[in-house]
């Protein structure tokens, strides 16, 4: 256990650090500020165009910087060899994965809270009461750092076993297929015997859903989204993401570092 | 018998590699030794030998095909056993965006030690490796040599038992090589057992109580560095200066001539006849030694032993 | 078994466990997010200039995208019975800004946008811009005036239209002929049942989209209805000549040797006679109640 917090307070440290984030988190500001001026033009549903090109944006950095870091967390180290020195130290393998999981998850909430604030500011200055019902943002944001937190986990079982750059492709390829994964549910006029079919199905399951936690449609009109949808996401998040790094941890304790 | 602070039985690494990894190369077979209790180990061996594939297996960064080890009586698959000993990577880097303090600090944290022995630790090792005054300035500014430093100070901050060092002197200039030979030194006496790696001969003979010779991935030789190499004197040889060279002296032509400095060899019957000889040509005599074959010929011999055995693997095509 | 062995046995099985959780959990919340409203979010953006701008030298892979998008939209609306449609115009314009050359976007759209529901979104003048749009970047392409005829004839009851689009497309190089005979049929009977045959059938035989194959296909088994009911209403007018009463059973019609058999609809259904003595669909058969829709449709269109 604190092994597991040194090294994720440890991650948290570099990447406050990095001056990278700060660039992308500017981006995202500057996303809010483009957000005010484009509603300036769109009358009457300047609220809207905030909240959803706020989202887009709090979700598109975090997607990145979940990505991009997630994948260099391991490789990173595995490459620069500072992993060498630590892992001769009494800490496990898996201890150190979590502790890199957590504390990148632990950065994106820092960001995304940070980014969240930004929205309710040029919120604010749009429409200048702020009505409870704009508190199902802060439900869109949650439900965006869960889906934040699964790519992370993903980035990081890929990194365990391939390159960077491969890893970088499957993890946004996963995530890509994962956003489809429910269309093949419900895929129309295909014809297919039933055990293709079926597989199709049992991928469509099995793949990380993202579309879960989608929730802009709701929120942007100001209608709520029920706590029900809430649990279940946190709880498929959490199963997943265990399921993740369950694999990834048993990659990693085999590997030979080079 | 009791035990030693390693042992190392049937130790073996393949890797797999070309098309679909269906060829295998040995990078270390075999291996059956031991570092005793309190003694200072080198490994010695041409680069590739297997001294660093050696090491990482022991600290379980690499995998073993076969056989095993322990270190301090506990198997080498007991990541816990870590607590007890010291470890510098080849190369060391470390985060370059923390403070020598810093990286310290993290890592004395895997060790279990309290914020308060932690700062006391910290600031005793970094003052032991001479980074005291460096201690606030991020790693990414830190010469090679300032780096290697902290290396050593993370791996003996927790005041391990075993201290394993793959390639300690590399890229170090005169001034830094020194400071970790009285390290090691400090360590021996201290009743540390020191395990380390090096290509250089001269730092084994040095420093080590043992050496183990390993070439092409084998072990070839294991002993102190005197009972390696047959100490039997094979003659002496003169260091002398002389400003004018007169013409009857035969043994000039023997000799090595740098400016004014000649360097001849004789056998031990015929020293004191060159010495009259020298004396009478008005030569000074800088020094006199015994000619003895050095750790170097022996391992230069063993290397072209296992370079010949490899073309001739080769060539019969198996 | 080797202590190896049996954690891997206990992963392996957690790891199944797992995925099952995970796999039941999904339909949980598959089930939760149907009772949401989200049927505005199939667009962030719904500018199309905005995102052709944004799709840089991708513009045609993104409306390849959205034209994915509109046909999972449209597919998905169908299996859950929805008849709220409105999603498909906006899915559809951006597909094709993004790719003037999309041929399939237009046709499909064509159809489901100006069909009425539950077929189609019921929005025929959507349609007609769309294929304009399609005609200005392929003027070569004569099926888009067929299309075009089709919404005029079809749903906006717009004969003389209707019939220019097809003289305009009978005069491309290429053309069926057939584009001709509907422009002048049009002209000179307005609508009438043998032209929505031909027009549904010549889509049905020739389109490659299994959507509008089926569509085609239903539209089809109507129009044969309704020219069933009528020759069944004129063999029934024959009669009332003859015998100066109404039929009541079709098997009269039978009996009096005006009839071979009994005439069955697409499904298999026998035609009734009702009370006044009018054809109609059988009540067992499927097809009655889209008859009847038809019907309510056509009475509305006429006291508009």
């Amino acid at each position: 256990m604190r092994n597991i917090q040194a090294v994720a307070a440890n991650t948290f440290r570099e990447a406050v650090r990095d001056r990278v984030l700060y660039n992308l988190v500017f981006f995202a500001l500057l996303m809010m500020g483009a957000a005010i001026l484009v509603g300036q033009i769109s009358i009457g549903i300047e609220q809207d165009v905030i909240v959803s090109l706020g989202l887009t944006a709090i979700s598109v950095v975090g997607i990145f910087i979940a990505v991009f870091l997630g994948v260099a967390l391991v490789s990173k180290e595995m490459d620069k060899r500072t992993l060498y020195a630590l892992l001769a130290k009494p800490v496990k393998r898996w201890e150190f994965l979590l502790g890199k999981f957590f504390g990148l998850v632990m950065t994106l909430t820092v960001n995304t809270a940070a980014m969240a604030a930004g929205l309710y500011i040029a919120l604010w200055t749009v429409k200048h009461p702020l009505m409870k019902s704009d508190a199902y943002i802060l439900v869109a944001v949650y439900l965006i750092l869960l889906k934040l937190a699964l790519i992370v986990a993903l980035a990081l079982l890929f990194s365990c076993f391939t390159t960077p750059f491969l890893a970088i492709l499957f993890t946004a390829g996963m995530y890509v297929a994962g956003l489809f994964a429910g269309d093949l549910r419900t895929v129309q006029g295909v014809e297919l015997d039933p055990a293709a079919l079926g597989l199709m199905r049992g991928i469509s399951y099995l793949l990380p859903n993202f579309e879960n936690f989608n929730v802009m449609g709701a929120v942007v009109h100001g209608s709520g989204v029920p706590a029900a949808i809430v649990w279940q996401d946190t709880l498929y998040a959490i199963l997943y993401v265990a399921i993740v790094l369950a694999g990834a941890a048993v990659v990693f304790s085999r590997r030979n570092l080079k | 018998m009791p035990q030693g602070a390693i042992e190392i039985e049937n130790l073996s690494k393949e890797y797999p590699y070309g098309f679909l990894h269906l060829k295998k190369k040995k990078s270390l077979e075999d291996l059956t030794m031991r570092v005793e209790d309190g003694e200072v180990f080198g490994f010695l061996g041409p680069n590739g030998a297997g001294k660093s594939t050696t090491i990482k297996l022991l600290m379980r960064l690499i995998f073993p095909t076969a056989g095993t080890a322990r270190i301090l009586g506990k198997s080498i698959d007991d990541v816990s056993m870590h607590g007890s000993i010291g470890y510098l990577p080849e190369q060391p880097y470390f985060y370059d965006y923390l403070t020598a303090y810093e990286v310290l600090d993290y890592f004395a944290r895997f060790h279990g030690l309290r914020a308060n022995d932690r700062r006391a630790r910290v600031e005793a090792m970094l003052k032991k490796v001479g980074l005291d005054t460096a201690k606030k300035i991020q790693l990414r500014k830190y010469s090679k040599g300032m780096l290697q430093r902290v290396g050593l100070a993370q791996a003996i901050l927790h005041d391990p038992q075993v201290v394993v060092l793959d390639e300690p002197m590399s890229g170090l200039d005169p001034l830094g090589r020194r400071e970790v030979r009285d390290i090691i030194l400090e360590l021996k006496r201290e009743g540390r057992t020191v395990l380390f790696s090096t290509h250089v001969l001269s730092d084994a003979e040095m420093l080590c109580d043992r050496v183990g010779v390993i070439v092409g991935g084998k072990l070839r030789g294991i002993g102190a560095p005197g009972e390696l190499v047959d100490m039997k004197a094979q003659g002496m040889e003169i260091l002398f200066e002389l400003s004018r060279a007169p013409g009857n002296l035969p043994l000039l032509a023997k000799a090595m001539r740098t400016g004014e400095r000649y360097r001849v060899q004789f056998p031990e019957t015929e020293l004191y006849a060159a010495l009259d000889a020298l004396k009478a040509a008005g030569a000074r005599i800088l020094s006199v030694t015994q000619i003895k074959p050095t750790l170097e010929e022996y391992f230069m011999d063993l290397v072209e032993a296992d370079r010949a055995q490899a073309s001739a693997v080769e060539v019969s095509g198996k | 078994m080797s202590r190896r062995a049996i954690n891997g046995a206990i992963l392996g099985a957690a790891l199944l466990a797992g995925l099952v959780c995970v796999w039941k959990l999904q339909e949980r919340v598959d089930a939760a997010r149907a009772t949401l409203q989200l049927d505005d979010d199939e667009l962030a953006l719904r500018s199309p200039a905005v995102m052709k701008k944004l799709s840089l030298e991708y513009a045609p892979l993104m409306g390849a995208i959205y034209w994915t998008r509109a046909v999972q939209y449209f597919g998905s609306k169908h299996q859950s019975h929805d008849q709220n449609l409105h999603q498909l115009w906006p899915l559809l314009d951006i597909a094709t800004t993004l790719d003037p050359n999309l041929v399939v976007a237009y046709r499909f759209g064509a159809m489901f946008l100006s069909d009425a529901p539950p077929r189609g979104a019921g929005e025929p003048d959507h349609a007609v811009e769309l294929l304009q749009r399609g005609l200005k970047a392929n003027p070569e392409y004569w099926r888009f005036y067929q299309d075009l005829g089709d919404v005029y004839y079809f749903d906006k009851k717009d004969y003389l239209k209707a019939s220019q689009a097809f003289e305009a497309g009978s005069r491309i190089p290429g053309t069926h002929p057939f584009m001709k005979i509907m422009a002048a049929k049009i002209a000179g009977e307005g609508e009438s049942l043998e032209t929505s045959f031909t027009l549904w059938l010549d889509i049905f035989q020739t389109s490659t989209n299994k959507d509008i194959r089926k569509n085609a296909e239903g539209h089809l088994r109507l129009v044969k209805m309704e020219m069933d009911l009528r020759a069944i209403n004129q063999i029934a007018d024959v009669y009332e000549q003859k015998t100066k009463q109404r039929a009541t059973r079709i098997a009269d019609l039978a009996e009096a040797g005006l009839l071979t058999g009994r005439p069955v609809d697409p499904d298999g259904f026998p035609y009734v006679l009702e009370e006044q003595g009018k054809a109609e669909p059988n009540p067992k058969s499927p097809l009655r109640e889209e008859w009847l829709k038809e019907k309510k449709q056509r009475s509305n269109g006429a006291t508009k």
